[in-house]
């Protein structure tokens, strides 16, 4: 029996969801029947529009999709004008003011305090620039990642760039492709570093060489299965596929039809393609694949380039960003700039769109650590444009713990998050940059902290991971988080290893500068974190983490869910305006 | 009227009568269960899993860990709350700071 999310599916899915959606936004929110809100809050998934938390009824977190995260010149602005007039709501954040733009761990953007009666509005401004919400969110292709300067990097083997377009113009509204049994994650990647984080995504086109009729070419290898949510962390499985980038959106296609045909309909938990791949194997797989979804032999799995993979490998030698000053294959130069856990004002993204205009050539691109690269900078703009006071607070160097941060939305906003995740984080990273000192060799540290198990901060290729949790403190309930230990990507990626339970997130940061002490004092020769933590069981590793009490204050140890927005003073779930009008008006309520 | 219920958002909330009532991420104090060895089960409730119904009683077993012992696992049928009068369908949910007793078996949702 198909569950009830598939029901809803087959009455309105895919493109047809807007024009619904567009009469609802021209009625105003009241036009959405009561008992068809479930229904409806699914559908808006497809278009980008995510129904926010108990509390926050009538607000929307809108999410765009940028393929490889490019933004192409004039988007920024765009993007920063849209957050600016359409993403405030009844509350500001005490850190980062009213209207945020948040970059996050898959290239993407979301805006958050979207109201539905502005969708038409921002629909016709995003996409009058190119820009679109299609597909950002829902059971079908998502937005395609990458590494983030393909096309521009000097460790490319392909150019992947354009595959990935061609893949995202292909899939976005393609009536085969629309309803799949659940989401769909597709990397595709060309630079010899490993920065596509293919293996963590349903398929991952990972750049390989064969020799074929005598003649050497360059594509991709097929990887499926990858996928981090739920307690189910898989690594995507090599199927023995080498496809031409010709050839790309053939083979992934394919894939997806696969999926879309072979998927569980019936239990949303089992749907994702990685369990598919848990019942079949690679083999099989293949097989079905070639016997049923392809009309031309597949060619057999090419040499890979996994042995040079150095991005986030945990071996000590390679980088674990794109922040920094990095030149181009055409001699310009393209500058990584941090961004503490992926959000940025929409008066900073302005000033930034201005400024990538000025000394690069408008286009910017967004990382899969939440960070943003502005490319094309001419060497003799360099100077000026790192002058510039805006990278004062988005730092194309940064201290390591600010550097290394990534935090999911978490219960400001978002109904799975257990814990408040992103002042949290900032709170962490200033502390540690303060108070704890890393081995001088040690130049990434990557502590990402999610606020659930669906892993939206890919806690598990972390050094540090943090999963949201709860604890009881002097017997009342406080926030908690999870420690594991040790994740990571390259060549012979790794998951974390959980060593520390439900630590009361004010003794977090303590915990984490007595675990890098003790790592420093412990450590061989040039002994990187992960080998450190891979040379230990996990009883050895949690004796490590000491977690205690510092001066480090948390404002957020209550039950955030249990408020309207964690920030205000009054928070009870009684004070919240909404649901609101268009006009951001309370409605009258029911009672 | 049929009382309408099922999980949502990957489990994130109960839906009763299309309203969005039960949310993950509360503290619930089991007794008289198989959970776990604890005789009060400490219980973090991380995603619903199944929901069913047993007028007027919806009940669902939830996911997630017991914050004393640390336990694992999925809870067996735990009454969220109730549907007094299924003509107007009103919701009214348990205090799930009050101490809960686990069944094991509840009438599955009515598939549509």
């Amino acid at each position: 029996m198909v569950t009830k999310v598939e029901k809803w599916k087959d009455e309105v899915y895919g493109n047809e969801i807007r024009e619904h959606l567009m009469r609802f936004a021209e009625e105003g929110w009241d036009s959405i029947p009561e008992d068809e809100h479930d229904e409806w809050f699914e559908r808006f998934k497809w278009w980008g529009l995510y129904h926010q938390r108990s509390g926050q009824e009538s607000y929307f977190m809108m999410r765009i999709g940028t393929p490889n995260g490019v933004i192409e010149p004039g988007q920024l602005r765009v993007i920063g004008e849209v957050a600016k007039e359409y993403a405030t709501g009844p509350a500001a954040n005490p850190e980062f003011g009213e209207a945020v733009c948040d970059w996050t761990t898959r290239q993407s953007v979301q805006l958050h305090w979207i109201k539905l009666e502005d969708i038409p509005e921002i629909f016709e401004k995003l996409e009058s620039h190119g820009l679109s919400t299609q597909q950002a969110c829902g059971d079908s292709w998502r937005n395609i990642v990458g590494c983030p300067v393909a096309g521009k990097d000097k460790h490319e083997h392909v150019d992947a760039w354009p595959v990935a377009k061609d893949l995202h113009e292909t899939f976005k509204g393609d009536d085969d492709h629309v309803n799949l049994p659940r989401k769909w994650k597709v990397a595709v990647a060309g630079c010899d570093q490993g920065c596509g984080q293919g293996d963590i995504n349903d398929l991952s086109l990972e750049p390989a060489v064969k020799e074929i009729d005598g003649e050497e070419v360059e594509g991709f290898n097929v990887r499926v299965g990858g996928g981090l949510a739920r307690k189910e962390p898989r690594f995507a499985r090599d199927i023995d596929v080498f496809v031409r980038p010709e050839n790309a959106a053939d083979v992934a296609g394919a894939c997806s039809a696969l999926f879309r045909d072979n998927g569980d309909r019936e239990d949303r938990f089992n749907a994702r393609i990685k369990f598919l791949m848990d019942e079949w194997g690679p083999e099989k797989f293949r097989q079905v694949l070639q016997d049923d979804y392809v009309d031309f032999e597949l060619e057999t799995a090419g040499e890979d380039l996994r042995e040079a993979y150095s991005y986030n490998a945990g071996d000590g030698n390679g980088h674990g960003d794109h922040v920094g000053v990095h030149e181009q294959p055409d001699g310009n130069y393209y500058v990584g700039l941090n961004v503490l856990v992926g959000r940025m004002g929409a008066d900073d993204t302005l000033e930034l769109a201005d400024l990538a205009d000025e000394y690069g050539s408008g286009e910017v691109r967004l990382t899969q650590r939440q960070n943003i690269i502005v490319t094309d900078v001419p060497e003799e703009n360099l100077d000026a444009f790192l002058d510039e006071p805006l990278l004062e607070d988005y730092s194309p160097d940064p201290n390591p713990f600010m550097r290394g941060s990534i935090a999911c939305t978490g219960t400001e906003y978002c109904s799975l998050s257990i814990v408040e995740t992103k002042n949290r984080q900032v709170r962490y990273a200033r502390w540690l940059k303060e108070n704890v000192d890393l081995p001088d060799d040690v130049e990434d540290f990557h502590i990402h902290l999610s606020g659930c198990t669906a892993s939206c901060a890919q806690p598990q290729i972390a050094d540090i991971s943090l999963r949201g949790m709860k604890t009881r403190k002097d017997g009342e309930p406080v926030e908690a988080l999870d420690i594991g230990l040790g994740g990571g990507l390259g060549e012979n990626p790794r998951f974390v290893d959980w060593v520390e339970m439900r630590v009361p997130a004010d003794e977090v940061p303590g915990a984490i500068g007595n675990l890098v002490a003790n790592y420093e004092a412990e450590r061989e020769d040039g002994e990187s974190f992960r080998e450190f933590v891979e040379a230990r069981d996990e009883e050895t590793l949690a004796d490590l983490i000491e977690p205690e009490e510092t001066d480090y204050e948390d404002p957020y140890m209550h039950n955030t869910k249990m408020t309207w927005y964690p920030y205000v003073e009054d928070d009870s779930m009684e004070d919240s305006p909404a649901p609101t009008d268009g006009a951001g008006q309370p409605l009258p309520s029911d009672d | 009227m049929t009382t309408s219920i099922h999980q949502l958002d990957d489990g994130a909330w109960i839906s009763v009568n299309e309203s969005r009532e039960v949310n993950v991420s509360d503290l619930w104090l089991l007794a008289r269960h198989d959970f776990c060895d604890c005789e009060l089960a400490d219980f973090l409730a991380e995603g619903f899993v199944e929901v069913g119904v047993e007028p007027p009683v919806i009940d669902a077993r939830i996911a997630g860990r017991c914050i004393v012992c640390g336990t694992e696992g999925v809870t067996d049928w735990l009454t969220v709350g109730r549907v007094v009068d299924p003509a107007d369908g009103e919701f009214y949910p348990v205090d799930f700071t009050s101490v809960h007793v686990p069944r094991q078996r509840t009438r599955l949702a009515r598939p549509e």
